[in-house]
């Protein structure tokens, strides 16, 4: 470490990289294991633990590791390490905030947001590349659910065409193990893929600093502690958003459950083989909407599903007014004062979420709530059943209990 | 530059998606009715051989594509 310019402004960025990780991780754990959950194909704590050592393999898989942030969205020359601090701690809060509301919602997109605030104080408008902004991030966030609403809900009719007269607990017994297969190999591609989204950011911010020189791989211990605060977060399990994404939407059986994970695990696979980058909360989300559209009489609420639409368009101005203030405040004031923020906007936060917890003992309940006219007039569309309109709330049918 | 959405990587997506995505829980919820389905068991309690094989050749399918998706992951190709 020669000749590093600002130490104590670096760690504090590394630390800030390395909590970001964190809430990565355990925002994003319920893409992988809440239908696994829910079906309970996996026992709760069973399946953070099998998501934790996923990712945690998976972020020693593959190491091409590029040292970028939010690259073709904002301008790489205005990137400092002010900014990329502002960015990040604009996307953990944008993260927590989320994750309080029960919200599966980007991690990517948070960041993204949290570094387009910034930039925007630190340079002005100049500095994002709005075209890369609407193309790559905003109609994506559109666009996913929809690819993975189509794949999982023809998958899910599929399956049940096939195994309509095969007695249920022959099903479940069976589809128990694809579905865990298919939900293993999420787990495993969001190790690789997020774990080197903080890698990279760390290497920036070391080339950016000094500490290292402009063409230097990866440190060991950067790899290293980044594996392990994903793996730390996702054991952790953000159990509120598990809840939301494996009972909220749809109620899920085994048979729905292979269907969305197997098509969570293609179209991030496939989205990444063809250079159109799609968010894996997203797509987890639509595959779990899609299994609930692909079977017949299932019921998918749909109001649930709006609120979180909302929440994926607030994302990037949300994170990003974050990012900016935080730019402004660590010009004001130092970077001590952003991570003091940080740790007090964190422990507001989980405060916050104390008030009604959430953890792996009732991540399953029933999920309350009546049912609303939102639901009932899509679930009536895809049934092709109008008399489902004319149904009050009280005497809507249950789906079908499974055990 | 102009275009703001990729219509041809976007269509790939779906196409291949609907092949893969759907395909192989479909191939699966097949291996699962040869085993378990209606006459999978004959008079004597025993499964008929043609239905086992079909069975393994689902799931090795299956198991396949699960083991191609581990060395794409591998190789950073997404």
């Amino acid at each position: 470490m020669g000749n590093v310019t600002d130490p104590v402004l670096l760690v504090i960025v590394v630390v800030t990289a390395l909590a970001f990780d964190f809430t990565n991780g355990f925002h994003d754990t319920g893409n992988a294991m809440a239908t696994s959950i829910a079906t309970r194909a996996l026992k709760p704590r069973q399946a953070v633990l099998l998501s934790a050592a996923l990712n945690m393999v998976g972020a020693f898989l593959s190491l091409t590791v590029a040292a970028t942030i939010a690259k073709g969205i904002v301008d790489s020359g205005v990137i400092t390490l002010d900014v990329v601090l502002g960015g990040l701690v604009g996307g953990i809060v944008w993260n927590l905030v989320t994750w309080v509301l029960a919200i599966p919602s980007s991690s990517s997109h948070a960041l993204v947001g949290g570094m387009v605030g910034a930039v925007l104080a630190a340079s002005g408008t100049d500095g994002v590349l709005w075209h890369g902004l609407v193309a790559k991030v905003l109609i994506p966030a559109l666009l996913a659910p929809v690819v993975a609403i189509i794949v999982s809900s023809v998958g899910t009719r599929l399956v049940f065409r096939s195994t309509k007269d095969v007695p249920q607990p022959e099903n479940d017994r069976m589809f128990r193990w694809g579905q865990i297969g298919s939900a293993s190999l999420v787990s495993l591609a969001h190790g690789t893929n997020d774990a080197q989204k903080s890698m990279g950011i760390i290497l920036l911010a070391l080339i950016a600093g000094g500490a290292v020189g402009q063409d230097s791989s990866v440190p060991v211990w950067v790899i290293i502690s980044c594996a392990l605060a994903m793996a730390l977060g996702t054991y952790t399990g953000g159990w509120r958003v598990i809840r939301t994404l494996g009972k909220g939407l749809v109620e899920l059986e085994t048979r729905q459950g292979i269907a969305a994970d197997a098509s969570t695990a293609t179209v991030i696979l496939l989205s990444s083989h063809f250079g159109y980058s799609l968010s894996t909360t997203h797509v987890a989300t639509g595959s779990v909407l899609g299994s609930g559209v692909g079977k017949k009489g299932a019921h998918v609420r749909w109001s649930v599903a709006g609120r979180m639409f909302t929440a994926w368009l607030v994302t990037v101005p949300a994170a990003g007014s974050v990012g900016a203030a935080c730019y402004g405040l660590d010009r004001l004031a130092g970077p001590y004062v952003v991570f003091a923020f940080l740790l007090v906007a964190a422990g507001a936060l989980y405060g916050w979420s104390r008030l009604r917890p959430v953890n792996h003992s009732n991540v399953n309940d029933a999920w309350e709530g009546p049912s609303d006219v939102a639901s009932r007039i899509g679930e009536s569309i895809v049934d092709h059943d109008p008399t489902l309109l004319s149904q009050a709330p009280e005497d809507h049918p249950e789906p079908m209990a499974q055990r | 530059m102009t275009g703001f959405i990729e219509w041809g990587a976007l269509g790939k997506i779906v196409v291949v998606g609907l092949i893969v995505g759907a395909g192989l829980p479909a191939l699966f919820a097949v291996g699962v009715r040869s085993l378990a389905g209606p006459g999978s068991m004959n008079d004597v309690g025993q499964r008929p051989r043609l239905r086992i094989a079909l069975a393994l050749a689902c799931f090795g399918v299956v198991l396949g594509a699960i083991v191609t998706a581990i060395v794409i992951i591998g190789r950073g190709g997404h």
